[in-house]
């Protein structure tokens, strides 16, 4: 199987009796940008925690190269190549922006490293110079509890970058932000894309346009429809459970 | 990073110049105690016995409160059993000191100690061996409560017991502990534990200067803390710790093995707590299962939540201050100091939630 291409297969997950996600099948090849959409309540997250080893699946295959990721944990697979912006941001907020993504910084990370660790030269340009590209370079040493929400966001997929990860699982990175910096974000994340793979659930139709990659809908947990944006936005399935309500 | 304040609100103002200042100051003082100790009693300057005792034992607590802190306002893990790890640490010494009473004891056994004649021991147990050697006893004093933090936190940590349960557990740990050492078939001396102590390193302890010498020997552990417990809340890993305090699941998914981090960081918690035990029993030459009390435990934990959690100033200033308001209520109303400590830890909670140190900061720190 080839490196960094993201696998499910039937994947199935059962909450109480209640089908969160549905025989789901799905391939992010290396480098891709997938937008995913779905109606509130479709799967999209959940189908993030079990990528992430947060869930178990009840029944399918998920794999990540030839990694089987139902069944490491969710350090080890962070450490596959797999990062994770989640839909409510959480940064630390008692630390400083430049502290958040020194502590996302690829380096070993067992406790007698991190207590040995030493900030390089090299490891601060790198800090830097995700500080620019998320925009927060004035911002560096100010606590991360007084960023704006959109600020937090950035400040969130800059920590993904950090670990300069394989694979990018950001979950609706625009939400509560201004047109403005939708915009941004769409520029970043396509930039981002096509050295690593990108997938990023969203609601925002417009910002999805503006990603112009292929998207997947998603509906009560399984895929409904795969396509362009405008295939996918003509599709009269996505149109009666999505688009038309 | 500078500390300058821009607009925008960097906010965090020039921390702890003044606390920095207070905490040497204080710690100078201390280290004067024993000298003035030796000032003729009239002279305007000296200070009596039982102050440089008592301030030798608010020392010993301030190592243990540096440990709590270390575990709780750093990395979250609220233990509710320090004072067995204390207890413990105290426990490994007293063994040492038994046994350097050789033939003095009562009965004059050669090699028993007074409570094992008497409760018809005819040979030491086997894990009485080798505490007649100070070096043995006092890596116990660290080993033990090492083990068993290692032990109890990676039975919890891997299983993600965290918060209010993990607080019960130790709890429970301490209080079980105490149990067992009331009961006099464990061989610790049962209710009475460990007491008559004669000498320490060659040193009789009944002399002036044995106090004194275990007096430095405390201000300089606790000094030794001070500086390891600094090292690594400046270094990246304080920053783990810190994260993970906050919100641990992120700390997962940013690759971080977080049940190794809490288990170092809760071991290494516990070893401090062991050697502040280590250092109290011969200060105070007593050791008895009442240590291991769960009030203890709690009290302890009131120290550092009085003071400043997550900063270690705070941990001593709590230590500090609380004890000086217990020695000082308790000389004439013992009987009100268990409601005075919950009074405090419930104001402290609801009025204060950074502590005296957030009182004297005024503004947001870590
Ligand atoms: N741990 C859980 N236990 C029970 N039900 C859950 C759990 N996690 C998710 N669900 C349910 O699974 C369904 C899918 O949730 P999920 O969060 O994946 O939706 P989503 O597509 O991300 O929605 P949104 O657009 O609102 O973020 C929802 O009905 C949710 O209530
Ligand atoms: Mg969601």
């Amino acid at each position: 199987m080839r490196d960094g291409r993201l696998y499910l297969d039937g994947v199935s997950v059962v909450f109480d009796g209640f089908r969160a996600l549905n025989n789901l099948s799905l391939i992010v090849e290396p480098g891709e940008l997938r937008a995913i959409i779905g109606p509130n309540g479709a799967g999209k997250t959940t189908m993030m925690d079990i990528i992430t080893g947060k869930t178990r699946p009840t029944a399918g295959t998920v794999s990540f190269g030839d990694r089987d990721l139902t069944r490491l944990d969710e350090a080890t697979i962070a450490n596959l190549g797999i990062g994770r912006k989640f839909q409510k941001p959480t940064v630390f907020d008692a630390l400083t922006v430049f502290e958040n993504l020194e502590l996302a910084l690829k380096a070993p990370r067992d406790p007698w490293s991190c207590l040995r660790w030493r900030l390089s030269g090299t490891a601060r340009r790198c800090i830097e110079a995700v500080l620019e590209e998320i925009g927060l370079a004035e911002r560096a040493d100010h606590r991360a509890a007084i960023l704006s929400h959109g600020q937090r966001q950035w400040l969130e997929i800059g920590m993904l970058l950090m670990q300069d990860p394989k694979l990018l699982l950001v979950d609706e990175p625009v939400a509560g932000m201004t047109d403005q910096e939708t915009e941004h974000t769409a520029a970043l994340l396509r930039r981002i894309a096509g050295s690593r793979s990108v997938v990023v659930v969203e609601h925002d139709l417009e910002f999805v346009r503006a990603l112009g990659e292929k998207v997947t809908v998603l509906c009560e947990g399984s895929v409904l429809s795969e396509g362009s944006i405008d295939h996918v936005q003509n599709d009269p399935r996505v149109v009666d459970v999505y688009l038309g309500r | 990073m500078s500390a300058s304040i821009t607009l925008g609100g960097r906010l965090r103002p020039a921390p702890g110049t003044i606390l920095r200042g207070l905490l040497l100051a204080g710690l100078a003082l201390l280290a004067l105690l024993p000298v003035l100790n030796r000032l003729p009693p009239d002279a305007a300057l000296y200070v009596s016995d039982f102050v440089v005792a008592v301030s030798g034992k608010w020392i010993c607590y301030a190592i243990l409160a540096l440990a709590i802190d270390l575990a709780w306002g750093y990395a979250g893990i609220l233990s509710l059993g320090h004072g067995a790890f204390f207890a413990l640490g105290g426990y490994a010494i007293g063994m040492h000191l038994m046994r350097l009473i050789g033939p003095r004891g009562v009965y004059g056994h050669p090699v028993l100690p007074d409570f094992m004649v008497f409760l018809g021991y005819t040979e030491l147990p086997w894990y009485w061996q080798g505490f007649q050697f100070f070096p043995f006893a006092f890596a116990m004093a660290l080993i033990v409560p090492g083990v068993l933090a290692g032990v109890l936190g990676w039975l919890a940590f891997r299983s993600r017991i965290t918060g209010v349960y993990l607080s019960i557990i130790t709890q429970a740990m301490t209080y079980a502990l105490m149990l067992a050492f009331f009961r006099n078939d464990m061989g610790f001396g049962g209710n009475n534990g460990f007491t008559d102590f004669k000498e320490l390193l060659g040193m009789p302890l009944n002399t002036a200067g044995a106090r004194a010498a275990l007096f430095y020997a405390a201000l300089a552990s606790l000094g030794a803390s001070l500086l390891l417990c600094r090292h690594i809340t400046k270094s990246k890993l304080g920053r783990v710790l810190v994260a993970v305090r906050d919100a641990e699941s992120r700390v997962r998914f940013l690759g971080y093995d977080t049940t190794a981090v809490k288990l170092s960081v809760f071991v290494l918690s516990a070893m401090l707590a062991g050697l502040a035990g280590a250092l109290y029993v011969p200060l105070i030459g007593i050791i008895n299962p009442g240590e291991f009390s769960p009030g203890n435990s709690i009290e302890a934990v009131v120290w550092v939540a009085v003071g400043g959690r997550g900063t270690l100033v705070g941990a001593l200033l709590g230590a500090f201050s609380v004890n000086a308001i217990k020695t000082w209520l308790t000389s004439f109303a013992p009987d009100l100091w268990l409601f005075v400590l919950g009074g405090l830890f419930v104001a402290v909670t609801l009025l204060l939630p950074r502590g005296i140190v957030g009182l004297l900061q005024k503004g947001p720190g870590r």
